[in-house]
């Protein structure tokens, strides 16, 4: 609902929108400023750490120290790992209720979302428990299928309603023509159904990385990602801002690069398609 | 169209994903349901039998039940209250025409994708810490004595933490919504005389009346269960205990499995009575 404004009036809505738009950024661009400081003089005013010198020094410390590249390699790999089996197993079950709907369809597809309103507190300890039993503890495996079962109900669902959206005449012209399932499949839907499972895998992966209950809770030393490497820097020792900063840095800048591709598909996907 | 031969396929390829979420939601609740009858500590004796009522009794009697009530309540609603008025004032903000939008827009979305560590543990120690902290340098800057945020004022200092989390996706779901706002309405309306705030009351805010239920719902599901932002910066300390973080607590810190069982049957009540109402809402626009 753009409408056309006076020069006056849209220079002072830039300049406000601008200035709210830095106060809400700011602590993000803080950890990007003080992760190239040393640790003495991240503890120092803003006009000292502003003016002091800029060193990569931190983020081979965090290397160094903590082996932060196998933290990372441990969120790539829950993160991706998850979201691919999700929508390995979510793709044919949006498939068929976006084009073959039943009676049952509405009724399935409420009770998926459902069981996403489960308090995760709520099954801690019988997830706790059986994880021990089938010694997933600080596994990669076990977190993969864990996030994979939390995110799935939002993958069924963004991938039900991109398929919607692809025309059913497409589909039955292709059938006229004596297209088998497969190719049907393979030539007409794929490539249309592409973009809406690319924007799936981009939120889900987003969701997953940053994911921090489970994480948190199922795993130790062995398979933490960065969501548990970084917490714990809740009890440190010595100085620690610029060594947390550079951590902070490396572990938000891929998902924040996604994030702000995904805009669009984050409306859709977290609102389950109520606002669009 | 469908035939009975495509009717079976179907069938069968939603098979997989209905089995995973029956079992996930089945097994793991099944369990705690039971747990929550039986007196069971695993460190101090294991399974010592069955207990009816009394864990559910215990754990509402029990003297942090009430304040985490009152914690949660504070949380869940100051971060609803914040998010939701400064979402529809930037989003209003947003919406008028203005010099490099799209990068303003990236700046505002932006802590939506930092981790809740992140942003819980840079909050606590980058901007709140009371010796070097940013908060505490400024307040110098002026001769004041800096503030002990998250001892002294915890929970003012949580829900700002949580809001500063939460008010992007509030922006962009409103923004969204003000965007799909007919243009011709509005400006019928301006031609007829009416004040901006006459047309904010009785265009804009009407409009946006769906778009703001599904945020505060969506919100207050995600809110009821917000853990990691708690156990990185107090970890339960200074009244800001959740009922949420006393659940945990009781199941894996003091390893009371019956007694926080009980507390996880609450919560997962309390959820769905919040979550039958976003339900509604979804399934009408499910007719559409």
């Amino acid at each position: 609902m753009a409408r056309a404004v006076t020069p006056r009036r849209k220079l002072f809505n830039t300049l406000l929108a601008w200035a709210v738009g830095m106060i809400i950024f700011f602590p993000i661009f803080w950890i990007f400023v003080l992760s190239f400081k040393t640790e003495g003089d991240a503890i120092s005013t803003p006009l000292e750490v502003l003016t002091s010198a800029w060193t990569l020094e931190s983020y081979a410390v965090v290397q160094d120290r903590s082996d932060y590249f196998k933290h990372f390699t441990n969120s790539v790999i829950i993160a991706v790992g998850s979201t691919l089996l999700g929508v390995l197993v979510a793709v044919p079950a949006a498939w068929s209720m976006a084009f073959v709907p039943s009676k049952r369809t509405r009724g399935i597809l409420m009770w998926m979302l459902s069981t996403k309103m489960l308090p995760a507190v709520g099954v801690l300890y019988p997830i706790y428990l059986l994880f021990i039993e089938m010694g997933l503890l600080d596994s990669r495996t076990g977190l993969v299928i864990v996030l994979m079962l939390i995110n799935l109900p939002i993958i069924v669902w963004m991938l039900y309603t991109y398929f919607r959206e692809i025309p059913v005449e497409i589909l039955e012209a292709a059938r006229m023509d004596g297209a088998s399932l497969r190719s049907e499949l393979l030539y007409v839907l794929t490539p249309m159904a592409i973009p809406g499972i690319a924007s799936t895998v981009l939120l889900n992966v987003i969701l997953a990385w940053n994911e921090a209950f489970w994480t948190l809770n199922l795993t130790a030393a062995k398979a933490a990602p960065l969501t548990a490497f970084i917490a714990s820097y809740s009890s440190p020792e010595g100085l620690f801002y610029a060594k947390l900063s550079a951590a902070s840095v490396m572990a938000i800048t891929p998902i924040l690069i996604m994030g702000w591709f995904s805009q669009k598909q984050l409306v859709r996907g977290l609102t389950f398609g109520a606002v669009k | 169209m469908a035939t009975q031969h495509s009717r079976s396929i179907a069938r069968l390829m939603i098979a997989p994903a209905t089995i995973l979420l029956l079992g996930w939601m089945l097994v793991p609740l099944t369990m705690t349901l039971y747990f929550s009858f039986r007196k069971y500590l695993p460190l101090r004796g294991g399974d010592l039998g069955w207990v009816g009522f009394d864990n559910y009794v215990r754990f509402i009697s029990s003297s942090s039940f009430w304040p985490a009530v009152a914690t949660t309540l504070i949380i869940v609603g100051g971060v609803l209250f914040i998010t939701v008025v400064i979402g529809i004032l930037l989003a209003l903000l947003l919406d008028q025409p203005l010099w490099g939008q799209g990068v303003v827009r990236i700046l505002v979305i932006a802590p939506f994708f930092v981790m809740p560590t992140v942003s819980g543990l840079v909050w606590k120690n980058m901007f709140m810490d009371p010796v070097n902290g940013f908060f505490a340098h400024m307040w110098r800057a002026f001769g004041a004595e800096p503030i002990q945020w998250l001892s002294q004022a915890s929970l003012p200092s949580l829900v700002m933490i949580v809001s500063w989390q939460w008010l992007p996706f509030a922006t962009l779901i409103l923004l969204t919504a003000i965007q799909s706002l007919d243009s011709e309405q509005l400006e019928a309306a301006e031609m007829d005389g009416a004040k901006p705030l006459r047309r904010f009351w009785h265009i804009i805010l009407p409009h946006l009346a769906r778009a703001i239920t599904v945020v505060v719902l969506i919100q207050t599901i995600f809110l009821l269960s917000i853990f990691a932002e708690i156990f990185v910066t107090t970890a339960g300390a200074f009244g800001t205990k959740t009922l949420t973080y006393l659940i945990f607590q009781r199941v894996l810190e003091s390893q009371n499995v019956g007694l926080g069982s009980a507390g996880g049957v609450y919560a997962i009540i309390l959820a769905n009575i919040v979550a039958i109402f976003l339900m509604r809402i979804v399934g009408k626009n499910l007719d559409k």
